[in-house]
C-alpha cells in the first residue's frame, strides 16, 4: 500500500506539470510510450556484432539469492579457540536504492495523530472544502480525467492539507466569496517543500528625528606666545634639573633621612613664607646703593681711576697727595681708627678697626669693612665691647679677620656669617692677653693639620700662637719677652724680671721661623719660632714705644720701624745699626712699605701729616710731605697702601679713613731710556735697594 | 634680614639726588613706592615692560647670558633698574644735583 501510494504521487506530480506545458488533455500512457521509443535508438559504439544463431544462444543461468559482492573469506579471532576462525555465515542483503521518504503510514502513532487533528479541525474546514470543489468544477470541462483521478487521490489519501496547487488557487480566489461566506479560522498547514512559501512584508518605519540642546559653552581663553631660544634652553635646563632630581632622589632612599631633610625643607619653606617679600631685593638693593653712590661720587671715581696731577711734571722731585674718599660712619664716631687692613682678594675691600688709645677713655669698639665702590656706608659691621686695637685678613681665606682688643682678648669674625658676634673668642681660661693686644697677623703657612694659625702681640710681653682647632682656639705661648740686664735686685735676694712689653711684630717674608718684635721700650727683637728662651738679635733701636715694624716687601734682609720718638728707621736685619734714620717732627704712628717699589714708602705722624719716601729718588728726605686731615688737633694713627691701584688709606683718631692718591712723582719708575728695555720684577727691585744699601755700608766701613 | 633691606632702601633714598624708589613686582604691579601714585604706575609700568623685552633681547642673543642691570641715562635723570627674580628695583637719581 506504502509503495503505490508512492508511486501515485510522483504520477500525480508529472501529470500536473504537463498539463501546464501542453495544455491539451492526454491519455495517462501516452508519456511512458514516448520515452520508451528513444531507448532502442541509442547503441553503444564498442558493442559486439553478434551473428543470429550467437544471439540466439541460450545461457542458463540460476537465480540465486546469494550475494555476489559478499566477501566469502571473512575471519574473526576467536578467543574461546585462540585461533582465528573463518566465519560462514554473511550477509547477503544488497540495497542498490534507500530514500527516506516523507509520508507517514496511517496506522503508525503519527498517522494516527494527524488524523485525529484533521477531524478535529474538518468541521470548520467543511465550508472551505465546498469552495474547492467549486473551483475544481470549473476545470472539469478541460480536465475531467485528471479532476476524476484527483478526487480518487483525495478518497484513497485524504490528505487533503498535502495538496499543494489548487490549494494556491483557492487562497487565490477567496477574496472573491469573502463576502458571502462567513470567514472561518484557518487551519495551519504543515509546510513541506511543495506547498512551502515564504512571504515578506515591510513594517512601517519609524521616522528619524534629531534631537538638538545647547549647553553654556566651555570657558576659552587666547593663548599666544612666541618661543624664543632662551625660552627653549630654559625648558630644557629646567627638565634636566627636574631629572636629576629625580636621580638624588633615588640615590638617598634611607627614609630616616628623607624624612629629616622634609622637614628641613618644610620649616625652610615656613621661614621663607614668613619673611618679608621685600628680602628678594636685597641684592638688587646693593647693587643700586653702589651705583647711586657712584653717580654721586662720580667725579671721585674719576679722579680714582684717571686724573694724574700735571703740576707734577713741573716739579722737580716732590709729588702730591690727592684726597679722594671720605669714609666714616656714625656709629665709630667718637673711635679713633686702631688699625687698618686691606683684604687681600678684594682690593677695593678693607677693613678698619675702632678703639681709642687714649687710656683714660676706652669705651668699644667697631670693626667696620668699606667697599671703595660705596664709601658712605660700610659693607660690614661688628661692634665689641672693648676697644680693638688691631686686626689683620687671612691671606687665603679672605674671609677670616683676626681682631685684637684692648682687653687682652682676640677674636676671629667670620664675614661668611651673618652674624654680629665673632665666630672665635678667647677667654680667660683660654690664655687671652692681661694687657692690650696690639698687633696681631695670621700665619702665612697653616700648622701640620692645616689649622689656622695666627700669632699676637702684646704689652704683658708674651708672644702668643694661637690655633683654630675645630671650634675653639688653642694658645701656645711663643716667646716671653724679658727687658735684658734690667733686673732689679729686691732685698730679699730675689730676681725680679722686668717684663717687656711688646707692641709690633712682623714675620720675615721668606724665613719662616724668624720675626721682629717691637717693645714700648724702643728695641727690636729678632726672634725665632722654635727659641723662646732668647733672641737672635737686639736691636737698640728707639727711644720711645716702637709703634711699628715692617719687613721690605722685595728685600728679605731690609725692614723698617717707627716710634713715637719722631724717627723712622730702615735696617739691614745683618747689622745692629740703621742703615737709614729720618726725623718727622713728630710721633710716627706708622709706617707702610709701597708694593710697587721697594725704596717707596710711607708715614704717618700725629701732627696730622703724611710723608711719602722714594728712597731711590731722595734719600735725605721725603719727597711728599702733606697734611691729610682738616684739623691740626686731629691725629693721624695709621697708613695702609692699597695692594694693586696706587692710593693709600689714612685713618685719624676721630675715625675717619681718608682714601689719597699718590701723584705720579710718587710712584715713578725707572726712566724708559731709548732702546733699553725697562726692567721690571723682584730682581730689578732688590737690585735697586742693595745699590742704595751699599752706599751706606761703604761710609760705615 | 628684612630690616636689613629697609635700612638699605632707606639709605638709598635718602641720599643725595634719589628723587624716588620703588619695587615693582613680576607682573609690574608697584609694592613699595616713594613717590607718589599716578607717577609710580608709569613708571613701573613702562620699565617693567622694557625690562622684560631687554631681558629678552639679552637672553635671545645668548640663552646663557641674562640681564643683571638696566641703567638709562636721560638729560634730568639716571634711572637704575635692578632686574631680580621675582622684583624689580627702580631707583631715579638726578646724578648732577
Amino acid at each position: 500500500c506504502l509503495l503505490f501510494l508512492f508511486f501515485f504521487q510522483s504520477l500525480n506530480m508529472g501529470r500536473g506539470t504537463r498539463k501546464r506545458d501542453e495544455d491539451s488533455g492526454t491519455e495517462v500512457g501516452e508519456g511512458t510510450d514516448e520515452w520508451s521509443q528513444s531507448k532502442t535508438t541509442v547503441r553503444p559504439p564498442d558493442q559486439l556484432e553478434l551473428t543470429d544463431a550467437e544471439l540466439k544462444e541460450e545461457f542458463t543461468r540460476i537465480l540465486t539469492a546469494n550475494n555476489p559482492h559478499a566477501p566469502q573469506n571473512i575471519v574473526r579471532y576467536s578467543f574461546k579457540e585462540g585461533t582465528y576462525k573463518l566465519i560462514g555465515f554473511v550477509n547477503q542483503l544488497a540495497v542498490h536504492f534507500s530514500q527516506v521518504g516523507n509520508l507517514i503510514p496511517k496506522d503508525s502513532d503519527e498517522g494516527r495523530r494527524q488524523n485525529y487533528r484533521d477531524e478535529m479541525a474538518a468541521g470548520s474546514q467543511e465550508s472551505v472544502k465546498v469552495v474547492l470543489s467549486d473551483t475544481e468544477n470549473l476545470e472539469e470541462d478541460e480536465e475531467p480525467k485528471e479532476a476524476e483521478a484527483e478526487a480518487e487521490a483525495e478518497a484513497e489519501a485524504e490528505t487533503g492539507s498535502q495538496i499543494d496547487v489548487p490549494t494556491v488557487e483557492a487562497v487565490e480566489t477567496v477574496p472573491e466569496e469573502e463576502l458571502m461566506t462567513p470567514r472561518q479560522p484557518k487551519e495551519r498547514k504543515l509546510t513541506n517543500k511543495f506547498n512551502f512559501s515564504e512571504r515578506a512584508s515591510q513594517t512601517f518605519n519609524n521616522l528619524l528625528r534629531d534631537r538638538d540642546c545647547q549647553m553654556e559653552p566651555p570657558p576659552r581663553t587666547n593663548f599666544s606666545a612666541t618661543a624664543n631660544q632662551w625660552e627653549i634652553y630654559d625648558a630644557y635646563m629646567e627638565e634636566l634639573e627636574k631629572q636629576e632630581k629625580t636621580k638624588e632622589k633615588e640615590k638617598a632612599k634611607t627614609p630616616v633621612a628623607k624624612k629629616s631633610g622634609k622637614m628641613a625643607m618644610r620649616k625652610l619653606t615656613s621661614m621663607e613664607s614668613q619673611s618679608d617679600d621685600i628680602t628678594k631685593v636685597t641684592q638688587a638693593a646693593k647693587i643700586v646703593e653702589r651705583m647711586v653712590n657712584q653717580n654721586t661720587y662720580d667725579d671721585v671715581a674719576q679722579d680714582f681711576k684717571y686724573y694724574e696731577d700735571a703740576a707734577d711734571e713741573y716739579r722737580d722731585q716732590e709729588g702730591t697727595l690727592l684726597p679722594l674718599w671720605k669714609f666714616q660712619n656714625d656709629k665709630a664716631k667718637h673711635l679713633a681708627v686702631t688699625a687698618l687692613c686691606w683684604n687681600p682678594k678684594y682690593k677695593d675691600l678693607f677693613a678698619v678697626g675702632h678703639g681709642s688709645y687714649d687710656f683714660m677713655k676706652q669705651s668699644r669698639g667697631m670693626l667696620l669693612l668699606y667697599s671703595m665702590k660705596n664709601p658712605s656706608f660700610p659693607e660690614y659691621t661688628f661692634s665689641s665691647d672693648s676697644g680693638i686695637m688691631c686686626l689683620d685678613m687671612h691671606m687665603d681665606h679672605p674671609y677670616l679677620v683676626v681682631v685684637g682688643h684692648y682687653d687682652g682678648n682676640v677674636a676671629i669674625y667670620n664675614l661668611k656669617k651673618p652674624q654680629t658676634q665673632p665666630s672665635f673668642r678667647s677667654t680667660a681660661k683660654s690664655g687671652k692677653h692681661t694687657d692690650p693686644v696690639w698687633q696681631v697677623k695670621w700665619e702665612k703657612y697653616d700648622d701640620m693639620d692645616h689649622n689656622l694659625n695666627f700669632f699676637s702681640v702684646s704689652s704683658d710681653g708674651r708672644i702668643v700662637s694661637w690655633t683654630l682647632v675645630k671650634s675653639e682656639l688653642v694658645h701656645t705661648d711663643v716667646i716671653k719677652l724679658k727687658v735684658e740686664g734690667s733686673t732689679t735686685e729686691v732685698p730679699e735676694g730675689l730676681q725680679l724680671h722686668t717684663v717687656g712689653c711688646g707692641t709690633a711684630f712682623d714675620f720675615h717674608k721668606e724665613i719662616n721661623y724668624m720675626f721682629l718684635v717691637g717693645t714700648e721700650e724702643g728695641k727690636i727683637y729678632k726672634c725665632s719660632k722654635s727659641y723662646s728662651s732668647q733672641f737672635l738679635d737686639t736691636y737698640d733701636a728707639h727711644n720711645m714705644a716702637v709703634d711699628a715694624v715692617t719687613w721690605n716687601p722685595y728685600h728679605a734682609k731690609v725692614f723698617m720701624s717707627c716710634s713715637s720718638d719722631w724717627t723712622v728707621k730702615i735696617w739691614d736685619h745683618t747689622i745692629k745699626t740703621p742703615m737709614f734714620i729720618y726725623d718727622l717732627n713728630s710721633a710716627v704712628g706708622d709706617v707702610a712699605w709701597s708694593p710697587y717699589s721697594s725704596t717707596v714708602f710711607a708715614a704717618v705722624t700725629t701732627d696730622g701729616k703724611a710723608h711719602v719716601f722714594d728712597l731711590a729718588v731722595n734719600k735725605y728726605e721725603a719727597i711728599c710731605n702733606q697734611p691729610v686731615v682738616a684739623k691740626k688737633k686731629n691725629k693721624i694713627t695709621h697708613v695702609q697702601f692699597n695692594p694693586i691701584y696706587p692710593i693709600i688709606i689714612i685713618g685719624d683718631d676721630r675715625g675717619h679713613v681718608t682714601c689719597l692718591k699718590l701723584s705720579p712723582n710718587l710712584r715713578k719708575m725707572p726712566k724708559e731710556k731709548k732702546g733699553q728695555e725697562v726692567q721690571k720684577g723682584p730682581a730689578v727691585e732688590i737690585a735697586k735697594l742693595d745699590k742704595l744699601l751699599n752706599l751706606v755700608r761703604e761710609v760705615k766701613t | 634680614m628684612t630690616a636689613e633691606v629697609e635700612e638699605t632702601l632707606k639709605r638709598i633714598q635718602s641720599h643725595k639726588g634719589v628723587i624716588g624708589t620703588m619695587v615693582v613686582n613680576a607682573e609690574g604691579i608697584p609694592i613699595r613706592t616713594t613717590l607718589d601714585n599716578s607717577t609710580t604706575v608709569q613708571y613701573a609700568g613702562l620699565l617693567h615692560q622694557l625690562t622684560v623685552k631687554a631681558k629678552s633681547t639679552v637672553r635671545d642673543i645668548d640663552p646663557q647670558n641674562d640681564l643683571t642691570f638696566l641703567r638709562i641715562r636721560s638729560k634730568k635723570h639716571e634711572i637704575m633698574v635692578a632686574p631680580d627674580k621675582e622684583y624689580l628695583l627702580i631707583v631715579i637719581q638726578n646724578p648732577c644735583e
